[in-house]
């Protein structure tokens, strides 16, 4: 077991494009790291570096106190499971979970030890006779994690290992990684573009876009003060909405009507001009069942969808964007892969509402929770920097 | 009437191309003079029913044991070493980059399309020079080299479809290059490399040409030569029911070898299944 530091990783291919760029992690002893973005932004390239199947352009990897740059693969002392688990298809699963000891040239007896604990744990026992090629989804994917497990590595690596599963079982097997990692106890890297993955397994989590690292830091920190527009849009779902602000004052004028800042994020805003709100879909609520104390702001808008889930509501309510703030928009669509026709607010409500579609309803907003960004450079401007983890470097450090 | 076509369309072909030699199987068994008195038909007419007696005068005769051994030598070494080196070349010409990659691809297909008995001459000479005339090595070199393109290619294919993860899952796990190449690769390969085997083994040992020009002796000289000096008991009569059965025995290892390699080569192809 070993902590993995990285300092400012660099990746260059051939054309010169830098698929990694500049990428500083520090991953303590035992801590889980998630790296996740959408695809193409160098998250396995990243993880591919670390375990030596990439060659590292410029800047140092450290695993424990060990520069491990120039040292091949099979020297770093780390385990990792691949996307489509790469077994050993003529092999028995027995003998795919003791390939690295007996390469390692250990004794059959304490193979056959190490295995069965391995196969045990992951309850794999009635299997071990088999090969790969009669197993389901979910069993090729726990003899991967066999294979990881029963050596005794530094650190495991995992490679979008639940991209493959259905559903149901991406679920369980979450879980099941959750308490392998935590009984364990072993350092992970796991790389992944599912963000309740990257939410419900990291210890940390890093945000990365086109090679660059957005932000570092807890799951709750990630949600709660994304460090900038890619982020917020990143993380959530459905995702936050944003919808163009001016502020005057501590009256932000949005294009359903005007809220209430509380002063000290208005404070940060204020004269700017055209800027960009973002607030969580949970944080609008359906006027007629909110405490007029809580309330604060509510405004009228025409509800042009409903998809009511039982437990909750989302309500779908579109909205006119002027130019500036639209084409921003767009392009934070395209840097998250996704590829909306319309600018509109997506809003949870409670089950309860009785909002239909096509009618003018009463919205409430919770402003405390709301964000401004810069348009010009993504920034968040109400970003309480205490509790927002590492923020990228180059876009803080950006002005319009 | 459609359901007839196929079975006829069958019985036509599997006449075509097994009546010459079921022939040879009826000839090997009619007595020698059967045939020089004339006896055109299919089965042995009364009288001329020679059993087993072919066979095992062939069996008995010196000569054609010799032959036989030269034969089984030549091809189941060029077919050793052609295997061995077409692997690792294609290995290299599927996963790795290198210059003149595409040289050695074409030049191998051109040694393909190369006519044999263009170079028997040049061979001869070159052979005499350097005293391996008449010799093992004389014939495994140029069955090598007419096999490795074929072997190079075959192989190149099946190393492309292993995906790249296997290897770096190997490596990872603690391998060498070298190991995973063994433990991982050509386990995989395996159909690829009987494949590869079988047609190397079939153009060694039904060649011709370098057999019968490339000997003078008993040493090396292989069995489809070897038929061609066959000589009974009257030197100016073809022993052709002797012949039949020779040849009939000459066919049985490529039988066998077949058998056992098809084998592997269903087993190797159901066993593959990489991901879910």
């Amino acid at each position: 077991m070993a902590a993995i530091t990285i300092q400012n990783l660099v990746k260059k291919y051939g054309d010169g494009f830098p698929a990694v760029n500049d990428v500083s992690i520090d991953i303590a002893d035992g801590e889980f790291m998630i790296l996740v973005g959408p695809s193409g932004c160098g998250k396995s390239t990243l993880l591919r570096m670390i375990v030596g199947l990439e060659d590292i352009t410029s800047g140092d990897l450290k695993i424990g106190d060990r520069r491990v740059n120039d040292l091949a693969p099979r020297d770093r002392n780390l385990a990792m499971v691949f996307q489509n688990y790469a077994l050993y298809p003529h092999l028995t699963v027995y003998e795919n979970i003791a390939f690295p000891l007996r390469l390692a040239k250990m004794s059959d007896s304490e193979v056959d030890k190490l295995v069965k604990d391995a196969a045990g744990t992951l309850e794999l026992e009635e299997h071990l006779q088999r090969k790969p090629g009669n197993l389901s989804g979910g069993q090729r994917q726990r003899v991967a994690m066999g294979r990881a497990i029963v050596r005794q590595a530094d650190a495991f690596l995992f490679d979008e290992p639940l991209s493959n599963l259905d559903a149901k079982l991406r679920g369980q097997m979450r879980t099941e990684i959750a308490r392998l990692q935590k009984r364990l106890g072993i350092t992970t890297v796991y790389v992944t573009h599912d963000q309740t993955e990257a939410m419900t397994l990291g210890d940390r989590v890093a945000v990365l876009k086109r090679g660059v690292l957005q932000q570092l830091a807890t799951p709750r920190e990630l949600y709660d003060n994304p460090g900038n527009l890619f982020v917020a849009g990143f993380i959530g779902s459905p995702p936050m909405n944003f919808l163009p602000v001016e502020v005057s004052g501590t009256s932000a004028k949005l294009p359903f009507g005007s809220v209430e800042l509380p002063a000290d994020k208005a404070a940060k805003v204020e004269g700017r001009g055209l800027l960009i709100a973002g607030i969580r879909p949970e944080n609008f609520e359906d006027a007629s069942l909110v405490d007029e104390a809580e309330s604060g702001s509510t405004f009228q808008a025409h509800v042009e969808v409903v998809e009511w889930l039982g437990n909750e509501t989302y309500a779908y309510i579109p909205f006119e964007a002027p130019p500036e703030v639209e084409q921003q928009l767009r392009q934070l669509e395209k840097d998250l892969d996704g590829e909306s026709l319309r600018t509109q607010l997506v809003i949870t409500l409670d089950g309860a509402s009785r909002i239909k579609e096509g009618e003018t309803a009463e919205i409430a907003i919770d402003a405390r929770k709301m964000h401004i960004f810069d348009p010009a450079t993504g920034e968040n401007l109400t970003v309480d920097r205490e509790h927002a983890g590492r923020i990228g470097e180059e876009q803080v450090a950006a002005p319009a | 009437m459609k359901k007839l076509g196929m079975p006829i369309g069958v019985a036509l072909i599997l006449i075509w191309c097994l009546l010459p030699v079921v022939w040879v199987i009826s000839l090997s068994f009619k007595a020698p003079d059967s045939i020089t008195v004339g006896n055109p038909g299919f089965w042995p007419a009364d009288g001329t029913w020679a059993g087993w007696e072919n066979y095992r005068q062939v069996w008995d005769n010196d000569q054609f044991k010799r032959a036989i051994l030269n034969s089984l030598g030549i091809s189941l070494i060029a077919t050793g070493l052609s295997v061995m080196v077409a692997t690792l070349a294609a290995y290299a010409i599927a996963r790795l980059e290198f210059k003149g990659k595409r040289m050695v691809l074409s030049m191998a297909l051109a040694i393909a399309m190369f006519p044999v008995v263009s170079l028997v001459g040049p061979l001869f000479d070159m052979w005499r020079a350097f005293g391996i005339y008449d010799t093992w090595i004389g014939l495994i070199i140029p069955y090598m080299s007419f096999t490795l393109p074929l072997a190079i290619w075959t192989l190149s294919a099946f190393f492309r479809e292993i995906p790249w993860e296997m290897e770096q899952a190997a490596q990872v796990d603690g391998a060498t290059s070298w190991q995973a190449f063994r433990k991982v690769i050509v386990p995989l390969a395996a159909p690829g490399v009987f494949t590869a085997a079988i047609l190397t083994f079939f153009f060694a040992w039904n060649d011709f040409v370098f057999g019968i020009s490339l000997t003078s002796t008993e040493a090396a000289r292989p069995i489809p030569a070897s038929l061609a000096f066959f000589t009974g008991p009257d030197p100016f009569t073809r022993p052709a029911s002797l012949l039949a059965a020779a040849a009939v025995i000459a066919t049985i290892p490529i039988i066998v070898i077949v058998l056992i390699f098809q084998r592997k080569i269903v087993a190797g192809l159901t066993s593959g299944a990489v991901k879910g």
